[in-house]
């Protein structure tokens, strides 16, 4: 090497009151990682305009070009509910343990939805995505955040469509729905795990988004969207609410629709839901390292 | 002596060869590989040495605050790479970078531009994505908006524009980014001549301004007015680091046919086939010395050395002349030779001589590739030697072009001497 490495002593802070701008008082420092991170709050906080922003691109992007435009996030439970009605509910006589089955379906339909959305476009995101993360630095979680954040915004729109629904089966509310809340956090929570998980596998295995879609469907069978919960033999129960989504839906139903809850399910699912993002955002923490590499 | 705003150290960083084709590898080759060979999988991990390669090798450097320094180097040295780690792109495999400031990076203009969305729109999200805050796009956003010129689309979307006004929009946002610290590679290689010297004006303010840059480019005239400093990169290895004129003359000096001698003693391995060997090609001064450096109205002779090895072959000689930015400036061929007109050559050692007059072509860094053949059409040539010499131009203000002008010239690969006339055609204007 040629000259002129200019030596400094220490590597401390640098403070020039006749900075025009102020300098950092502690450096960034750039290294390999050893091993476990914790995952940065702080810089997720630092960019949530950024969060915000792309969270709104995708909603803007969504429905330009459309003729019906943001009208297809009420049409779409809807057409389903419809189908689901017209060949479960009355030609297969799917019991609807008392309720409507429109609603039945309909209750189960828009959180399930939200929630197919969600990890669908999350799982894709950083994909979709590469050509921001091998040009920009922020933190990659940001990335399959605002694809559920975007559905959330879809997720609320279409509970207008039950208000709707409910008050023409006259089903009243009750003081249950102070419940919902918590439904929906736990809800996002499961979405915001299952696609970040599957956005961080499918950087490096492409495998991952195209199963993706079969695996959604095959677990949307496994819960209990289109037949109510009480179809499955008490025994097997507990079992069954190993699958998160069945102590949500359940959850979202007895507050909408005045039913008894099933703590115990909901306790299963909620310990799931969990563990599950716990071990999501660990496995992200330890892959997104190389993503710009890999991608 | 101040600190260092950028303190690197024994910066490094591996790639696995054919790291595409492993990004892509499909559940099923990882599944196989594992149930084959389920521990070398984790031995191997990055370590293997014939399978990666070190994209960056041991690099260490300070950069004191509001310092410009150029980063050089040629195609794939890792010069990219740098920037990717400081940029927190990617992460170093070795070694530790720390900055104390506010880091903005333009690896490209037009990071997260979407096409769907208008002028309008874009700005917002380009700008969140360089990590401006919304307050400061609003503030800025009529500047940007003028500089870019694009007042009157501001509310179409950017796939409608031209890739004109797409560009002038991109660096307008970028160049409004206010870090302490700014990464730029490349940016300035888009958009038209007239656009190129807007955004190194506005580069120019940034570094004048006491920010600190960090600036990688191939256009090695921006890089001498731009920085004070420059690093040289080569194979991943910091090999120089000094005043940007000083590493731009070492680098065009060690880069691959950056000397204005290129000499083959043996004539067995010499470049040709075995009727025609090249032997040498030297850069001279109009006194016949070999020089690699000249004023703008110096002429600049090539002399091109060769064998012939059998008789009775018309040949000839041609150089092609290339822009250190890889843009041909000319070709030019001795068919027009009338001493040879139609007339066969005896084996022998020959020399051709091309004469580039001064005051023809524009300040800069030249290289050289040199075709000989002994068949007229040149079907396939017998010689042909790319990037063999180089020579490059020092604008120095004495140009007889200039006139009393002493301000700066246009860019452009010519800066010919044309004739000019003007007459009074009347006497009222």
């Amino acid at each position: 090497m040629e000259t002129i490495v200019q030596q400094t002593a220490g590597d401390g802070p640098v403070s020039n009151p006749s900075e025009k701008t102020s300098l950092l008082r502690f450096p960034i420092v750039l290294e390999p990682t050893k091993s476990w991170m914790p995952i940065a709050l702080g810089d997720i906080w630092a960019y949530r305009e950024l969060l915000y922003f792309l969270m709104w691109r995708d909603l803007k992007v969504r429905y330009k070009q459309t003729m019906l435009g943001a009208a297809w996030v009420i049409m779409q439970p809807l057409v389903m509910t419809l189908v689901f009605t017209v060949f479960l509910g009355k030609l297969a006589r799917v019991p609807s343990a008392g309720l409507p089955y429109a609603l039945l379906v309909f209750s189960g339909l828009i959180p399930w939805m939200f929630f197919s959305s969600a990890v669908t476009t999350s799982g894709n995101s950083l994909v979709g995505n590469a050509h921001l993360i091998t040009k920009v630095y922020f933190p990659r979680l940001i990335v399959p955040m605002a694809a559920v954040g975007a559905r959330l915004v879809d997720f609320a729109i279409s509970f207008l469509v039950l208000g709707g629904l409910m008050y023409y089966y006259r089903i009243p509310l009750t003081s249950k729905i102070a419940i919902l809340p918590l439904f929906a956090v736990m809800l996002t929570a499961l979405a915001l795990a299952v696609g970040t998980l599957t956005s961080a596998w499918n950087v490096k295995y492409r495998d991952v988004g195209i199963i993706l879609p079969v695996l959604i469907q095959l677990w949307m069978f496994a819960s209990p969207i289109v037949y109510p919960v009480e179809i499955v033999p008490e025994r097997w129960r507990q079992l069954y609410a190993l699958n998160p989504m069945v102590g949500l839906i359940g959850g979202f139903r007895a507050a909408l629709l005045n039913r008894d809850l099933d703590w115990k399910a909901f306790a299963v699912s909620a310990v799931t839901t969990v563990l599950l993002l716990w071990y999501a955002l660990y496995d992200f923490r330890r892959m997104e390292r190389r993503f710009a590499d890999v991608v | 002596m101040n600190k260092p705003i950028i303190s690197v150290k024994n910066l490094s960083k591996q790639f696995r060869l054919g790291a595409t084709s492993y990004a892509n590898t499909s559940l099923r080759e990882a599944f196989a590989m594992r149930i084959r060979a389920p521990l070398r999988v984790r031995q191997n991990n990055g370590h293997d040495p014939e399978k990666t390669i070190w994209a960056l090798r041991d690099v260490s450097f300070d950069v004191e605050p509001g310092e410009a320094v150029g980063i050089i180097g040629r195609n794939g040295a890792g010069k990219s790479t740098l920037l990717k780690i400081l940029s927190r792109i990617t992460e170093p495999t070795s070694g530790r970078a720390e900055l104390y400031g506010r880091i903005g990076s333009l690896l490209e203009v037009g990071t997260g531009f979407h096409p769907e969305l208008t002028g309008r729109e874009n700005i917002f999200l380009n700008g969140a994505v360089l990590g401006m805050k919304r307050d400061e796009i609003n503030r800025k956003f009529d500047e940007i908006v003028a500089f870019a010129e694009i007042e009157r689309f501001l509310d179409t979307p950017v796939k409608r524009y031209s890739s004109g006004m797409y560009m002038r929009l991109a660096f307008a946002v970028a160049a409004h980014l206010d870090p302490e610290i700014l990464l730029v590679d490349e940016v300035l290689a888009v958009g038209d001549a007239q656009f190129q010297k807007k955004c190194l004006g506005k580069m120019k303010n940034v570094a004048q301004e006491g920010r600190t840059v960090l600036f990688v480019s191939h256009n090695l005239p921006s890089i001498v007015t731009l920085c004070r400093r420059a690093l040289f990169i080569s194979e991943g290895r910091l090999v120089a680091d000094g005043t940007a004129a000083a590493v731009v003359e070492k680098y065009l000096s060690e880069s691959a046919g950056g000397l204005p001698v290129a000499q083959w003693d043996d004539l067995e391995t010499a470049p040709g086939t075995k009727r025609l060997r090249l032997r040498s090609v030297r850069i001279l001064s109009e006194a016949g010395e070999v020089k690699s450096s000249f004023e703008m109205d110096d002429p600049i002779y090539v002399e091109i050395t060769y064998s012939l090895l059998r008789s009775g072959l018309e040949t000839n000689v041609g150089c092609h002349v290339y822009t250190y930015q890889g843009t041909l400036a000319f070709a030019s061929n001795d068919f027009h030779d009338t001493n040879w007109k139609d007339t066969t050559k005896e084996a022998g050692l020959y020399r051709s001589v091309c004469k580039i007059p001064g005051t023809f072509l524009n300040r800069g860094a030249y290289l050289l590739h040199i075709v000989v053949s002994a068949s007229y059409n040149f079907e396939p040539p017998d010689i042909f030697e790319k990037e063999v010499v180089a020579f490059e131009l020092v604008d120095n203000g004495q140009s007889e072009l200039r006139g009393r002008y002493t301000g700066e010239w246009y860019d452009g690969v010519l800066r010919p001497k044309l004739t000019w006339n003007t007459v009074r055609l009347s006497e009222n204007g």
